[in-house]
């Protein structure tokens, strides 16, 4: 009768009264979640994979055409750049953004006054659609009457360049993403108990030393769920690309990613089939990058604590 | 006993670690500031060389012109339902769920906790072409239900919410058993009032997905007056291409209603987003 108990089996693997009513109980509980998922979820993710090896005829009729999507998808140098430009993406973003968000979180967690102020800042741009944010980003970066080239006297076209563009996007994504990754990491440099730092203290340990031998290796738990998230995150990155760069701006290719050339093969072109294999091979990216990441975390994170 | 140099060593981290935040903090707010700066700013004064910091000539016309090309009234009205709604589903199927898988026993049990976790652990583009096919079948492109739609179900509450639920003492549920509550008192009684911190970071959690989702909304609507400020914004940029001005003033205009909540639920906001990290 009451949850957690032993369900109460009569012979034969019979349920009593009580042990069916909770079994009903639960079916019904779940019900409305689990449908959900079987309709928005479960039925798409199953139909991509089909329409993935489909011709779209339009208005929603489709016809079996076997690998030939994987087959235009995989010869056009069109995929191969967004993909490395999803890869570069992550490469200028992730490792310098986490790092920087682990130096405010040690700052943040000093000893300081007005420590929620500082944090309050920091995490503002979190709650602000990125849509929002990276037009502002667009008039700071704008190559003719930009503030950017005015405070820095230069004289570049920062979103129409195709050396500068991914360099501005990346900008960007580090600026807003500091203060979510921050407040994650301070949660995880406050679980480290101060008679760490009293003892390395009194022994005369620098403060160098003390960040190599206590810090990080307390803060590795919480610091790879950081990274990952933001990896997992950062392949799948859109919005912040689309609104910095529109797709007439020449510079597209240099920034493309996936994920815009997924939004711009399915939805502009209409081309559903090479766009389920163009997101089915992100989704494969993202799992090799986890898996990578979890067979990496033996070296550098520890859990002993 | 401190020596005289180890003090002074200390007070030095302190003006750096102020100084360093200090750096940050600017960084941080120039982009806002520079967007209302420029909001009330004529456009050839915002294309004056060099260019002038406070505006020369105050101006709230950017405010009337962008409201007149962007009906803001219906996508503030879209956005604030499609995440009422989102966040109503998320919260009641979620915690039902949640309860369900943490604390009640029933066939298969594991079999559909795994939909759950499968679910979450691919990323909702893979989802998006099928999903828009169903609207647009049922008709129902360019209405709040097509906005709200991917969010009916939320996988992520569920999981989180069941660990909620899981840190809850079996004890306190079958005490309201003994007190007469049947499962369903039980659940909506006894145990749901004591999940509301995670209840309140999963809302936090829901709105600010929504808000800031700009793909789904682009698919689902063409109609400019059944969008969201994100969908609304990404259309502007194409009417607007180089009057920063009006730009800045929809930019500042769809951001407001959630840096306000923001100011006003700051804890709420970044405890939630701290709890429900890793997502």
């Amino acid at each position: 009768m009451m949850n957690g108990s032993e369900p109460k089996r009569m012979k034969q693997g019979k349920l009593s009264a009580a042990a069916k009513r909770e079994q009903n109980w639960g079916w019904f509980m779940v019900a409305p979640t689990i449908i959900g998922l079987l309709v928005l979820n479960l039925w798409p993710f199953i139909q991509t994979l089909y329409t993935s090896f489909c011709e779209h005829l339009g208005f929603g009729h489709y016809r079996f055409n076997g690998i030939q999507n994987y087959i235009d998808v995989f010869s056009r140098p069109e995929f191969w750049k967004a993909t490395w430009n999803t890869i570069y993406f992550c490469i200028l973003t992730v490792p310098l953004g986490v790092f920087i968000a682990l130096l405010v979180a040690m700052l943040l967690n000093a000893k300081i006054k007005g420590r929620g102020l500082f944090r309050t800042v920091f995490f503002l741009p979190m709650i602000c659609a990125p849509a929002a944010v990276t037009m502002v980003w667009r008039w700071i970066f704008n190559g003719e009457y930009g503030i950017l080239n005015q405070m820095l006297g230069t004289n570049i076209s920062w979103l129409t360049d195709s050396k500068w563009v991914m360099i501005a996007c990346a900008v960007v994504a580090i600026w807003s993403n500091i203060g979510y990754d921050a407040v994650l990491l301070l949660s995880g440099l406050q679980n480290i108990s101060k008679s760490y730092y009293e003892a390395a203290e009194i022994d005369g340990t620098t403060k160098v030393k003390q960040f190599f031998q206590i810090t990080l290796p307390m803060v590795s738990p919480t610091l790879f769920v950081v990274l990952i998230m933001r990896l997992m995150s950062s392949v799948k990155v859109y919005d912040l690309i689309f609104m910095m760069v529109e797709d007439t701006n020449p510079a597209v290719t240099s920034v493309q990613s996936l994920m815009y050339l997924f939004y711009r093969e399915s939805f502009i072109a209409g081309s559903r089939g090479t766009g389920s294999v163009i997101v089915i091979w992100t989704v494969l990216l993202i799992g090799i990058v986890t898996v990578v990441q979890f067979l990496g975390q033996k070296k550098w994170v520890n859990y002993d604590v | 006993m401190k020596s005289a140099s180890m003090e002074n060593s200390r007070k030095m981290i302190q003006v750096l670690t102020y100084a360093f935040l200090a750096l940050g903090t600017i960084i941080m707010i120039f982009p806002f500031v520079w967007m209302i700066l420029t909001s009330s700013k004529t456009v050839p004064e915002s294309m004056q060389i060099p260019p002038t910091i406070l505006p020369q000539e105050f101006t709230l016309k950017n405010f009337g012109d962008v409201m007149k090309s962007l009906p803001f009234v219906n996508l503030y009205l879209n956005t604030g339902l499609m995440i009422l709604f989102r966040v109503i589903c998320a919260v009641v199927f979620s915690s039902m769920a949640g309860y369900a898988f943490a604390k009640l026993k029933f066939k298969y049990k594991n079999l559909l906790f795994g939909i759950v976790l499968v679910q979450m652990s691919l990323p909702s583009q893979i989802f998006i072409i099928p999903q828009y096919q169903m609207v647009a079948k049922m008709g129902a492109a360019n209405t709040v239900f097509a906005l709200v739609f991917p969010g009916l179900v939320s996988a992520f509450g569920t999981f989180f919410l069941r660990q909620a639920y899981m840190g809850i003492p079996t004890e306190i549920g079958e005490a309201a058993f003994l007190d007469g509550c049947n499962e369903w008192q039980s659940f909506y009684k006894v145990m749901f009032p004591l999940t509301s911190s995670s209840v309140a970071a999963l809302t936090v959690f829901t709105a600010v997905f929504a808000y800031g989702d700009l793909m789904w909304p682009q698919v689902v609507t063409s109609d400019v007056k059944m969008m969201t400020l994100s969908a609304g914004l990404a259309n502007l940029r194409g009417q607007f291409t180089t009057n920063f001005p009006v730009l800045m003033a929809g930019s500042l205009l769809a951001m407001l209603p959630m840096i306000i909540l923001y100011l006003i639920f700051q804890r709420q906001f970044i405890e939630g987003v701290a709890m429900t990290g890793g997502k």
